[in-house]
């Protein structure tokens, strides 16, 4: 059996990013998310790259791993400049290749748009590949603390994420075992047509959810016997606490932001 | 049929960073009719070694025989259907398998989808039922409502209506109690002979392996470790100890009477009961030669 399966691309390591709090990464890309939004000029671009890439370089993750967590959106990237560069026509025309025209405006705003969405998802895929989604979890739990005064069950909801989290590769390895045995008794899942394949799918199902359903059960009563009763009063064996090197990155980040304003047109 | 490997490697996810080399140049052959058992630690590629049987998967190097199938890597395999209808595997806590209203329709499953008819179907029901020892009344019961022990039956009976003439058992008997343990083995082993199967038992008991089968292979690391009779293989102490497996009960209370006592007693797959009364008229008889 193959155990090593990983949930979403997380990548262990040691770098200095790997053991940022999670809060501090968090809250660092929410803002980053929102001062690209005000960058407009090629300084402010500038920064904000160098910042983005430098903190991809910094986790240590092989660029190959990053660049594969971007695959399905260089598409989108690549499509939205195309789009911009022969739809919109602004500014003066450029040049003309076979008597189609390239507009100055356009070409900018491709590009700049382009450039906007690949540090956006540049910069918030390098969160879930240096933070185990455990990590992820205790931290908007604890972001989201505010909100219990307004009675929004916070503790319930992070307990939720990290139970269905932990049980993905658990019920993936129970769904290779079942489709095995079925397949060994004469059940087709790949050919066929679409009716048959979808009533392939019944004896792979059923087994799944009564497998589920009692490991839930099995779970709940593990829990209760343990004296689980609701987050009131209740400690954590991870306390997420702020270090001197957090403090250091929001600094180094304020400073980030304050060049891409001073920068601003 | 008889089951021939050659070869074989296989390797999990080749060319990614979790490449994993599950089986290494594993030879292992099974004539057919006879009962070969498969022992070695989790993780020794035991349950990799299996499912190339029915073609679950298929090997990265080498070729798979099993009776006139071949599968050979990098291949494509059109009879794989045919195979898996004469192979019957029954994995690990097989009652995880059951998902049918009714305990008849679990077990005619397989054989439906291979294509038997249905009165034909309805005669492996019954019979499959009864080679379990489950009653004719059960078959409308839901498999759901059955005890641990039962759905287990009710999955292997789904396993045995394919008619398989090769029969493979992961574990067959893990998390039963110590007297459902025997009451399986010995259904098995009835089957075996009875049918004239090809059985493949994978196992972590050595008393099973020394009970029942002709043959016993020791895996570890992917490799195959020991190979050759039960009774020699169970005798390689030292070499045994080397990948963490004891010698079975039996044989060691038999060599520390005989080294104790000075005398020699033929081991012939008797119970640890049954020894000790051999050994009790050894000794008596010693002493009238007294």
């Amino acid at each position: 059996m193959n155990n090593s399966m990983i949930i979403g691309q997380y990548v262990p390591g040691h770098s200095l990013i790997h053991r940022l709090d999670p809060r501090t990464k968090i809250l660092i890309i929410f803002f980053f998310v929102i001062t690209v939004f005000f960058a407009n000029s090629v300084w402010s671009y500038a920064i904000l790259t160098a910042f983005a890439i430098g903190t991809a370089l910094a986790t240590r993750v092989p660029l190959s791993f990053v660049a594969k967590g971007l695959k399905p959106v260089w598409f989108l990237i690549i499509f939205t400049f195309l789009l911009h560069l022969f739809v919109s026509r602004q500014g003066d025309i450029l040049f003309t290749v076979l008597g189609f025209p390239f507009y100055e405006e356009s070409l900018i705003q491709g590009a700049t748009l382009s450039l906007r969405f690949f540090l956006l998802i540049l910069f918030t895929s390098l969160l879930t590949l240096t933070t185990s989604p455990i990590e992820i979890t205790d931290a908007i739990e604890s972001l989201l603390h505010p909100l219990k005064r307004i009675k929004f069950p916070v503790h319930e909801l992070a307990l939720m994420m990290s139970i269905s989290l932990r049980f993905i590769p658990t019920l993936m390895q129970e769904a290779e075992k079942i489709s095995k045995a079925q397949a060994s008794r004469g059940v087709d899942f790949r050919t066929g047509s679409i009716k048959d394949r979808m009533s392939a799918i019944i004896p792979l199902l059923i087994p799944l959810f009564v497998s589920a359903f009692k490991r839930a059960e099995e779970l709940a009563m593990a829990m209760e016997a343990r004296g689980y009763q609701g987050g009131e009063g209740r400690t954590k064996i991870r306390e997420l606490v702020f270090y001197k090197k957090d403090y250091s990155a929001f600094l180094f980040f304020l400073l980030v932001i304050a060049a891409t304003i001073g920068t601003r047109m | 049929m008889e089951l021939t490997f050659k070869d074989v490697n296989y390797i999990y996810s080749p060319g990614t960073p979790f490449e994993y080399r599950a089986l290494e140049n594993f030879s292992m052959h099974v004539p057919s009719g006879s009962f070969a058992a498969v022992i070695g630690h989790t993780g020794s590629g035991k349950s990799t070694l299996i499912q190339h049987i029915n073609g679950l998967l298929q090997p990265t190097e080498g070729t798979v025989q099993v009776g006139g199938f071949v599968i050979e890597a990098g291949k494509k395999n059109k009879h794989l259907r045919d195979l898996r209808e004469k192979t019957g595997i029954v994995f690990q806590y097989p009652e995880h398998q059951l998902f049918e209203e009714t305990v008849e329709k679990d077990i005619a499953f397989g054989p439906k989808n291979f294509g038997v008819e249905e009165a034909e179907i309805e005669q492996r029901v019954a019979d499959a039922l009864e080679a379990v020892q489950l009653s004719e009344e059960m078959k409308d019961k839901s498999p759901f409502d059955l005890s641990g022990g039962q759905m287990r039956r009710v999955a292997i009976a789904g396993v045995l209506a394919m008619k398989p003439e090769v029969l493979v058992l992961d574990e067959p008997t893990a998390g039963l109690d110590p007297r459902g343990q025997k009451e399986m083995m010995e259904m098995f082993y009835r089957l075996h002979e009875q049918e004239g199967l090809t059985t493949v038992l994978v196992t972590h008991s050595m008393e099973d392996a020394l009970t029942y089968a002709d043959s016993v292979v020791i895996m570890n690391e992917g490799k195959k470790f020991m190979e050759g009779e039960p009774l020699e293989v169970f005798k390689q102490k030292e070499q045994l100890r080397d990948v963490q497996l004891d010698v079975p009960e039996v044989l060691a209370f038999l060599e520390k009477v005989e080294n104790r006592l000075g005398v020699a007693i033929d081991y012939r797959k008797q119970s640890l009961a049954e020894l000790a009364k051999d050994l009790t008229s050894e000794l008596g008889r010693g002493d009238g030669h007294e």
